[in-house]
């Protein structure tokens, strides 16, 4: 397949798993605050910090609120469209690369994902932001998730599948890690069971919509028990695990080599990540501190998404560069889908 | 339901009432249809249409417009239906015509007989736009030039049917026809019962037909694409649509790459060498180290691949020629001079800026006269005399008088009209129709066409750009 069309399935999807991420998220912890007692100003910018933090916009919020309170900062990750990792904006993003390959979509996965798209900027979603907020997340994960739905059961599993899965399952690793990692910026008591704290370590399972899935397991929640799950599990479609797996999975399939070798550093960088998984515990994680160990996951997320560019996106440029003149600068083409790719290194 | 009650004809040809007011007969059994329909359920069925279309996408760009720049395409759910008889000779007049371009430009582009034999002034021809002297001698396979041509087809008050112009460039609409057609189907199942419409969804096929028929390459199966300029093109839509409907990739500029004048494409798993481009790119933007060298939008070195007979484009590079509005003034002495035939559908009468008999009579009445530049489309570049203001008239009078060979004038033809749901009540609204030819192993034409609607009142112009929608066209089997 083309190598453009390749990169724009990947971030399309990318685009709506983040969005439907997004939605648990700022949902979850709207009701969580319900729960708390009023807080002051003070403590309600303790409460949003960390969730702003996992969305890597710190600066661009500080830039454009002046207050941290519960209405800024909902709107900033929901339909502020200066916010480039808003939903809106995601959204919109994820429609604008499905547009630029919309013959390789079935009709029905293109109205999902435009209805959605419509929904978003529609004042029927501005209404239900500001008078039910919860509806309007429903709304959201519904929505991602029939466009989940209708793409595993419109699609052939080929190439164009795989790259779209590889964009999910990396999203999804990177996500989790996030919404693990809003524990590390909590004020006070950050480890532990202790109640609030645990009050905290259930949002983060329910942010994942882990919660159920969690509790079949009959165990206490708890800091392990809690990173051990969504880390380590090999069974639940969230944990890192699961989805480093799955990605080792599609990037064989798209080249054709066996597991446990490697064709490219893809599936290299991949593959070695999934074997320290395998042979590590939620120990090895909080014991190198959780944040560390969480910040360097995501860096080694980002270095698999920029070697799967590099293999499928740029090599074929290459072979233009040699065929043409090899001191070319990179083309448009590449200097366009880089930048998409760069916009994840935050 | 009484939507039609007091609907009124008009002075003009109605598509579906004659000038006393009673149905026609091949419309009949669909107003019964429609006046079992209430209103209510008339409009709800309607939204749904237009619903259909926002979120299927299918829209156009307009461009200029810096908020919410895409829009649907009006649509009115009241079919215009034409008898198989009324449909016969458009169909041979369509084809006559078609060859006759081809043959047209195959000869400008080798041995110019026609301009030789002094059937149409050399001069013309040479000073037309986009006549592209430089690929004269170049060959392109079944000497077929224009693959696929729109040419637009009006209806005067005596109800016969004129050729307006001729696109032979890229023309767009193709898959408005085929979403009204599912659009209706989908909101309106019940009018098609019994009614013998003929179905239009062999186009797709048709044009990968064509495309196939054109490969340069006879050992393999042919690698075919289509060429866009990319999303924020005002026709995206139907190049996906297209490419999707034919299974082919769609391909922007720069996935592709020449490499020793073979064209080829990047994918995953390196280069892939492209035999055929549907290409919805204009001459002057599809390769900038030939055309215009700011195109971003081309392949460089495509034009060496293509005179090197080793990729086919459709339509062939320097169709433009035909398009020109001074170049459609010959197309009838085409018709005879190549195929020894009458033209079995006529031209508007036209006159020519440049002739001084046709100059005098333009410049003497252009209050009552459509003036056109010769290469503007899209209801641009025009003066419609009557409606015209005196500023608007003298500076036309004074480009006339510039650059005569860039204009030519036309009495105003009074379009047909056919009933059109606007602003809650059934009014007659002007069209036109564009049928979609192609030509590859032979000529095909999917029965009827784009009819275009002009939805303000009294407006003869159809364009969507200019506030036109479309309608589907019924073509019967009886």
């Amino acid at each position: 397949m083309l190598s453009r069309v390749a990169n724009t399935l990947y971030w399309m999807v990318r685009y709506v798993e983040r969005a439907d991420n997004l939605a648990r998220l700022i949902d979850v912890n709207q009701q969580l605050l319900l729960d708390s007692e009023r807080l002051d100003s003070e403590r309600l910018r303790a409460f949003w910090q960390p969730i702003i933090l996992s969305t890597g916009e710190e600066d661009l919020f500080g830039a454009l609120y002046d207050e941290a309170g519960s209405s800024e900062v909902i709107r900033f990750l929901t339909d502020d469209t200066r916010n480039p990792n808003s939903i809106t904006s995601c959204i919109g993003l994820a429609r604008e690369n499905a547009r630029t390959v919309r013959d390789q979509l079935s009709d029905d996965l293109w109205e999902s994902l435009n209805a959605l798209y419509l929904f978003t900027r529609s004042p029927e979603a501005s209404h239900l932001i500001a008078s039910d907020p919860p509806r309007y997340y429903e709304n959201i994960r519904r929505s991602s998730e029939t466009f989940l739905g209708i793409a595993a059961s419109t699609l052939s599993r080929d190439e164009a599948w795989e790259f779209m899965d590889l964009g999910r399952h990396l999203e999804r690793a990177d996500k989790t890690t996030r919404f693990l990692d809003v524990s590390s910026y909590l004020p006070g008591g950050e480890m532990g069971a202790a109640a609030p704290a645990g009050l905290h370590w259930s949002a983060i399972l329910r942010s994942c919509g882990a919660l159920g899935a969690f509790r079949a397991l009959n165990r206490d929640i708890n800091s392990h028990s809690v990173v051990d799950f969504l880390v380590f599990s090999r069974d639940f479609p969230r944990s890192v695990r699961f989805c480093i797996e799955k990605a080792d999975v599609s990037l064989h399939r798209i080249s054709g080599t066996p597991r446990g070798t490697f064709s490219n550093d893809a599936e290299r960088a991949t593959g070695r990540l999934l074997a320290e998984l395998n042979f590590s515990t939620a120990d090895d994680a909080l014991s190198a501190g959780l944040h560390e160990y969480l910040d360097s996951l995501q860096t080694r997320f980002n270095r698999i998404g920029e070697a799967i560019f590099e293999s499928y996106v740029l090599m074929p440029e290459r072979i233009e560069s040699c065929f043409m003149d090899p001191g070319q600068a990179l083309s448009a083409l590449a200097a366009w889908q880089m930048q998409q790719q760069q916009q994840q290194q935050q | 339901m009484e939507m039609f009650k007091g609907y009124d004809p008009g002075e003009f040809y109605d598509e579906m009432f004659g000038a006393d007011g009673s149905v026609r007969s091949h419309c009949a059994p669909l107003l019964r249809r429609f006046k079992q329909l209430d209103q209510k359920d008339f409009l709800a069925r309607k939204a749904n249409s237009e619903l259909y279309f926002l979120r299927q996408g299918i829209t156009f760009n307009v461009y200029h417009d810096e908020q919410g720049t895409e829009r649907i395409f009006p649509f009115d759910p009241i079919p215009r239906v034409m008898p198989a008889d009324e449909w016969e000779p458009l169909e041979a007049g369509l084809t006559q015509r078609l060859v006759a371009l081809n043959l047209f430009l195959h000869d400008i582009y080798h041995d110019q007989r026609i301009l030789k034999d002094e059937v149409i002034p050399r001069w013309y021809v040479e000073q037309a736009t986009h006549y592209r002297p430089e690929f004269r001698g170049v060959d392109v396979p079944g000497d077929i030039y224009i693959h696929i041509c729109g040419s637009d087809l009006i209806r005067g008050a005596d109800g016969k049917y004129y050729v307006l112009e001729d696109n032979g460039r890229c023309p767009s609409g193709a898959s408005y026809l085929l979403e009204n057609r599912n659009a209706l189907k989908r909101t309106f199942p019940g009018i098609f019962d019994e009614m013998g419409v003929r179905p239009v969804d062999s186009y797709p096929r048709d044009l990968l037909a064509m495309l196939h028929h054109i490969s340069p390459r006879r050992d393999a199966d042919p690698v075919c694409v289509l060429l866009t300029p990319g999303c924020h093109n005002s026709a995206y839509f139907e190049h996906c649509y297209l490419a999707r409907e034919m299974g082919i990739a769609i391909v922007e500029g720069r996935d592709l790459i020449v490499v020793d004048k073979f064209v080829y494409m990047r994918t995953t798993r390196g280069l892939k060498r492209v035999d055929v481009i549907y290409r919805r790119i204009d001459d002057d933007f599809i390769d900038p180290v030939v055309f215009r060298k700011d195109s971003v939008l081309g392949v460089p070195g495509l034009m060496n691949a293509y005179r090197a007979g080793n990729v086919s484009l459709a339509n062939a590079v320097g169709t433009g020629v035909a398009d020109d509005k001074v170049i459609y003034y010959f197309v009838p002495r085409m018709i005879e001079y190549y195929l020894g035939q009458k033209p079995i559908l006529p031209n508007v009468p036209t006159f020519l800026a440049s002739e001084p008999e046709d100059l005098k009579f333009i410049l003497g009445h252009l209050p009552e006269l459509v003036v056109k530049a010769a290469n503007e489309s899209g209801g641009y570049g025009m003066l419609m005399g009557p409606t015209a203001s005196a500023a608007q008239i003298a500076d036309f009078r004074a480009r006339i008088l510039a650059n005569p060979r860039n204009y030519i004038a036309q009495p105003v033809v009074a379009l047909s009209r056919s009933p059109t749901w606007c602003d809650g009540a059934m009014a007659g609204r002007h069209l036109d129709l564009r049928p979609y030819i192609i030509y590859g192993k032979d000529v095909k034409i999917v029965p009827g066409g784009l009819t275009r609607v002009a939805l303000t009142k009294d407006s003869l112009i159809v364009n969507s750009s200019q506030g036109g929608g479309s309608k589907d066209t019924w073509v019967l089997r009886h």
